[in-house]
């Protein structure tokens, strides 16, 4: 009897594993918000489930060197994607350029409106959270951006370096720090903070998030799928609705 | 090493030090009351002490980052009244390091305090000594070996702290960052050969801390 039961239960698992596969996404934590929502959709219609780890792209290009089981990267810096690209830990013919975003300043919510980044080197602002320069693109873009203006050499020992760019509007939220450099889509998600400067595209370095399927993907099949469904018309309507710019990519349209 | 290096090491041993400063005077009057003192809640204080101990470190991180926010109580004061901020700056460092370190230098010096008999401060006390007097030479003389031990625990520890320092300093290169912070970010950085010489030079400390605080104790039986 008791043997049933196990058969029974040991068959059906089993049998799940054969029909649902399990993608293992490593993604940018900028994307953390709407990578679920598609995921969510895309796990309805093809009963495969999508599995993530949200964290910086540079943290999470260091762990796929180490070998983590891992399908697609979708990473928010370019350079993140050649690293792996140039050690041959990706699909280079799967790699595509998806998205864009926007570099803004935000403070607190309630704290006194930043209107020039040059205003970050008054003596009022006496902490910037950033994104770890090397890991976290967002703060790569940020400081590649304060170098333009011939600010970042001021504004440098003011800086609050941040795991992420979740980190970095986290700690804006908590008012530990004065202000901090996000993409738009993170300020849109958050009510404690306020977008005090939008960067001009023309001044920000180029934001550009790579996406790719990698060689020792466990689920090759399975992730090319969904790396389909992140082009198509539904995903684009999420990806724009949370406030990223849809590149077009040449491969598909 | 690099200059870096050695700024590196150099401030982690100092905010050490700083942490080792700041719970001394405390930890001694604790350990001191839970060995000789019977009082009302004293299993409830000894509890909370050691907490640190077995709570994940970024829970105690997180109890400091609520308290010394800029929106948290004492952070709050401290920012409106005297314009000083404690998150993200070395202040934060010391304070994560002490709560960590507090319960391993407690517990030592406790029972350096238990073993001293209660006979000689009896004996100082009908010679007329004060309180303070019998404890500066009769109480801490004789536990010496155990609070020195405690001390150097201490040390070891706060030197090696990562969780709560990382919840409440943050990683600032050259103002909060200390070895294992460093570390961790040498490794998520790449820079492995970096991430490797940090950690030489953690383990040499820790081993000559937990050596000569071995060595203490054994003495002392």
């Amino acid at each position: 009897m008791n043997n049933k039961i196990i058969a029974t239960i040991l068959s059906s698992l089993f049998a799940l594993q054969l029909h649902a596969a399990q993608v293992t996404v490593f993604a940018a934590a900028s994307l953390t918000d709407s990578l679920k929502q598609i995921a969510a959709d895309y796990e309805k219609t093809s009963g495969d489930k999508i599995v993530f780890n949200f964290a910086a792209s540079g943290t999470l290009s260091r762990q796929i060197e180490a070998g983590a089981p891992v399908d697609i990267f979708f990473a928010a810096d370019e350079t993140k994607a050649d690293a792996l690209e140039k050690k041959g830990l990706l699909i280079s013919g799967t790699r595509k350029s998806l998205l864009g975003n926007v570099l803004v300043i935000v403070t607190p919510t309630g704290a006194p409106a930043i209107n020039s980044p040059a205003e970050l080197t008054n003596t009022a602002i006496q902490h910037l959270a950033i994104g770890e320069v090397k890991t976290v693109p967002c703060g790569t873009y940020a400081k590649a951006y304060l170098e333009k203006l011939s600010l970042w050499a001021t504004v440098e020992n003011k800086a609050v370096p941040c795991e992420s760019v979740r980190a970095v509007l986290a700690a804006v939220e908590s008012g530990n720090v004065d202000a901090g450099f996000v993409y738009k889509t993170d300020a849109a998600i958050s009510k404690k903070v306020k977008v005090t400067y939008e960067v001009p595209a023309a001044d920000a370095p180029k934001i550009s998030y790579p996406l790719a399927l990698l060689k020792d993907a466990p689920q090759p099949e399975a992730a090319k799928n969904f790396i389909a469904f992140l082009d198509s018309d539904g995903a684009t309507a999420v990806f724009k609705k949370f406030g990223f710019i849809v590149l077009s990519s040449p491969a598909t349209k | 090493m690099s200059g870096a290096e050695w700024q590196l090491v150099g401030f982690s041993l100092r905010m050490a030090f700083a942490s080792l400063l700041l719970i001394l005077p405390f930890g001694l009057a604790l350990a001191w009351c839970l060995a000789r003192k019977d009082w009302r809640g004293k299993a409830l204080v000894e509890t909370l002490v050691s907490l640190p101990l077995v709570l994940p470190p970024v829970v105690t991180g997180l109890v400091l980052l609520q308290i010394f926010g800029r929106r948290g109580p004492v952070g709050s004061w401290l920012h409106n009244t005297f314009n000083c901020d404690v998150v993200f700056t070395w202040r934060a460092v010391v304070i994560a390091l002490a709560a960590m370190s507090l319960p391993l230098f407690v517990r030592a010096a406790r029972t350096a305090f238990e073993e001293v008999d209660v006979k000689f401060e009896q004996l100082a006390r009908t010679l007329g000594a004060g309180e303070w007097r019998v404890f500066f030479t009769i109480t801490l003389p004789l536990a010496k070996r155990g609070v020195l031990a405690g001390t150097l625990l201490a040390f070891a520890r706060a030197l090696g702290e990562f969780g709560a320092t990382i919840m409440v300093a943050g990683n600032i290169p050259g103002r909060t960052t200390t070895l294992p912070v460093a570390i961790y970010q040498a490794v998520e950085n790449g820079e492995d050969a970096h991430a490797w010489m940090l950690a030489g030079v953690s383990a040499v400390i820790a081993f000559a801390a937990v050596f000569v605080s071995e060595n203490l104790q054994r003495r002392r039986k």
